[in-house]
């Protein structure tokens, strides 16, 4: 195989890791939702919690997205 | 022309705006990169002084924004860290706003993203981490060690667990800089790469144009999401920062 067809392939396949952050994402933000419904009261004290644990998940997906980039690029 | 390039990672490239003589071994060229981290530490602190300027008891309108943010980040480093938290709280403010600026003034078109170089953002998570540290040992002299060895475990488990906190430690100011940088680097990707469909369809003639239209509102509603994450990600690093600190000032949990 040529090594460029290589390296687009690999890049793709890096790229996979965005799938499951989405689901992570999506799974932080669904329960806050269904626990902010619950119990409106302590929804505004866990905002803060919401946020990091959305930039922890975002985390693991953007680590995919940078070997895809040193993939392609380094 | 630099402008208007198609290239989607062309907008990364570090070139020199000003080319400056080296003066004792050190290159003193103005580089675009340079420039826009000039420009924000400008906009920062002369953007503050013109707010708050006047000091009046009954806030203007232009001085309210400035006492907005304030409080914003008041709150956020006492909710964290209580009291004790003030000590640090103009280092979080000044990296709140700092990375806020940047990244905003990231989004002009035809402007540069310093947040969105590894080596600018590496270097805000490694002064954060080396806050950390000063404030830890400063606070509790070699207690702060206790961070790594959590009291009321069997003493087998610290064999366990002490590597692992310490390599949770170590991946802090790496994890800060990869989070801020790669969500820069690819939301503004994604921008150029819908801006460059909008021009490479649109030079298809009059169905390109009429196809055209679908790119170019994506395009708009990822500048929209890229507002939002420019102020997330400044608050995320700011929040992380205050977590760290704050278990600098209470390491034995």
């Amino acid at each position: 195989m040529e090594i460029e067809a290589a390296k687009q392939i690999g890049a793709g396949i890096a790229a996979l890791a965005l799938a499951g952050a989405g689901v992570g994402i999506g799974t932080i933000f669904a329960s806050y939702l269904s626990g902010a419904l619950r119990n409106p009261s302590a929804a505004a004290g866990q905002f803060t919690t919401l946020l990091i644990g959305f930039a922890l998940t975002e985390f693991t997906g953007l680590l995919g997205f940078v070997v895809a980039m040193i993939i392609l690029f380094g | 022309m630099a402008l208007f390039e198609t290239d989607p990672m062309h907008q990364f490239v570090v070139q020199p705006v000003l080319e400056l003589p080296t003066l004792f071994g050190i290159d003193l060229t103005i580089t675009n990169s340079a420039l826009f981290m000039i420009a924000t530490t400008l906009v920062t602190s002369f953007g503050l002084i013109l707010l708050t300027g006047r000091g009046a008891m009954v806030p203007t309108r232009s001085q309210s924004i400035a006492e907005i943010l304030y409080g914003f980040v008041a709150d956020m480093v006492r909710s964290i860290m209580g009291e004790e938290g003030r000590a640090v709280f103009p280092y979080v403010f000044t990296l709140f706003i700092f990375i806020l600026v940047a990244n905003l003034l990231g989004m002009i078109p035809g402007s540069y993203t310093i947040t969105s170089q590894l080596v600018v953002t590496l270097a805000l998570g490694l002064t954060s981490i080396t806050l950390v540290l000063i404030t830890g040992f400063v606070k509790n002299g070699f207690g702060f060690l206790k961070l790594f060895a959590p009291a009321g475990l069997p003493p087998v488990m610290y064999l366990l667990i002490v590597p692992i906190e310490l390599i949770s430690f170590l991946s802090r100011p790496f994890s800060l800089a990869i989070r801020l940088f790669a969500n820069m680097m690819a939301g503004h990707t994604l921008l150029k790469l819908f801006g460059g469909f909008v021009i490479s369809l649109s030079s298809l003639g009059a169905i390109g144009i009429a196809g055209a239209v679908l790119p170019l509102a994506v395009a708009t509603a990822v500048t929209a999401l890229e507002l939002v994450i420019a102020f997330l990600q400044a608050y995320v690093f700011a929040v992380l920062t205050c977590i760290y600190l704050n278990d600098a000032l209470h390491p034995s949990h």
